[in-house]
């Protein structure tokens, strides 16, 4: 039975690029269709209609939206290769912890680097570097969140390194001074296949970002 | 099989707390419930929830899981019994979307509707609010989000029960009524008189009293 995958994306979407690397780790075949956002697809309108976002995961016709939900799916259903969360409850626990501090940690404080000045940029440096610093703790001595291999926490947090060097040249901060053991497992994950197929080039993101700050008039 | 020691750090009138209280009594796993003031936080909640420093934690045989929608899914992994979240892959992903819809949509301009001061401010919580509520409306096919038993959504979804009624009696406020959204009222009612959430509310009168409190203190503080 031939399986029908589709990913509805936007190329330098950290979200989406979490759902490209789950995709990637299993193998799977899928077709990739770049939105363009301020012109949204009939097809991305109806497979999303309630936030209206990318990814959306589109399996045999179904969709499912949240890109830490569609990495969920794809571990599930694809459960014979390349496990992306723990078998143990606990450890799952952790692990679902940890992506959801990414959610709430890393973006919104990444956004205000890259998109504020004065003070309200020093808060959100702060936030962000802090937030590097306890992920890097959690990491230890281990290669990968995962253990011996990439996992859930993985996937969820490797992307956002594409987007470093405009956080670096915007914020005037050094990440890899900062934390430099953070650096070095990003490095460690880009060397995977399925991670470095994944993540746009930083200097195509900060290209890309300089585009949107023209746009939010922050230049 | 090791002696199951569970503990759950909460506070009663907590939503968030509620959902692992629902959780616990439908694995019928036996707990303590160790209360807790948010005002001057305890040693051992610093030291389970060193992160977020909130509550629930749920500590099992000493290991703790933060954030309630992660400790319900923990629950329903560690112990059999009734399952909470469905066995299907993509009946799951959409259990944890609405779930997540919750977390995100309702909880944050639910609060701004009754809690702002402000009367743009206010009538923006209120549309977004109201808009949230007529997607769980338009979702809402069966008796429950879970189908004909409760699950992970409705287990979500317990704030709208008990919490914005009690709010917006509170701040006479029209949010949620049976006119505009019929399915919803109708799920609060069969979700409400079910045993195991009805056991696993906290009483009436003193959540009342508190938000009550809280409501005359905030408009007392704008004048």
């Amino acid at each position: 039975m031939a399986d029908e995958v589709t990913l509805l994306d936007f190329w330098p979407s950290p979200f989406g690029m979490r759902v490209r690397i789950a995709l990637a780790e299993k193998g799977i075949k899928y077709e990739y269709k770049d939105e363009d956002l301020r012109n949204k697809s009939p097809l991305l309108l109806k497979m999303n209609p309630v936030h209206k976002k990318i990814p959306v995961l589109v399996h045999n016709g179904k969709p499912i939206c949240e890109s830490l939900i569609a990495v969920q799916y794809i571990d599930e259903v694809w459960s014979d290769r390349s496990p992306l969360l723990p078998s143990d409850p606990y450890q799952r626990a952790q692990a679902r912890f940890w992506a959801d501090f990414v959610d709430k940690k890393i973006y919104d404080a990444g956004r205000k680097v890259w998109t504020t000045k004065g003070e309200e940029q020093e808060a959100g440096k702060k936030e962000f570097l802090d937030a590097l610093k306890l992920l890097e703790e959690q990491l230890g001595d281990k290669p990968y969140f995962g253990g011996d291999n990439i996992g859930y926490v993985d996937v969820s947090l490797v992307p956002f390194y594409s987007w470093f060097k405009a956080y670096e040249t915007f914020g005037n901060i050094n990440i890899e001074k900062e934390c430099p053991k953070f650096i070095a497992w990003a490095k460690r994950c880009l060397q995977k296949e399925s991670v470095s197929k994944s993540l746009p080039d930083q200097n195509k993101v900060f290209d890309f970002i300089v585009e949107m700050r023209k746009k939010f008039g922050l230049e | 099989m090791a002696q199951e020691n569970v503990k759950l750090l909460g506070v009663l009138g907590s939503p968030f707390v509620c959902r692992v209280q629902i959780a616990l009594k439908l694995k019928g796993v036996e707990y303590e419930f160790v209360a807790q003031d948010l005002q001057n936080k305890s040693e051992e909640l610093l030291k389970y929830n060193p992160i977020h420093k909130k509550v629930p934690v749920l500590v099992h045989n000493e290991k703790p899981i933060n954030e309630s929608l992660v400790i319900v899914e923990y629950i329903d992994e560690a112990w059999k019994g009734k399952s909470i979240l469905p066995t299907d892959p993509y009946q799951r992903a959409l259990a944890r979307f609405w779930a997540k819809f919750i977390d995100d949509k309702v909880f944050g301009a639910a609060w701004k509707s009754i809690f702002t001061i402000d009367e743009n401010e206010r009538e923006k919580n209120v549309k977004e609010a109201q808009k949230a509520f007529q997607f769980l409306e338009d979702e809402l096919k069966g008796k429950f989000f879970g189908g004909e038993k409760f699950g992970f959504v409705d287990i979500a979804a317990v704030y709208i029960t008990f919490w914005i009624p009690m709010l917006q009696e509170i701040a006479g406020l029209e949010l949620l009524t049976n006119e505009k959204f019929p399915k919803l009222c109708k799920w609060n009612q069969e979700f409400l008189s079910e045993p195991t959430i009805k056991e696993s509310l906290p009483p009436r009168d003193p959540i009342f009293a508190f938000f009550k409190g809280l409501y005359e203190k905030i408009r007392a503080s704008a004048k």
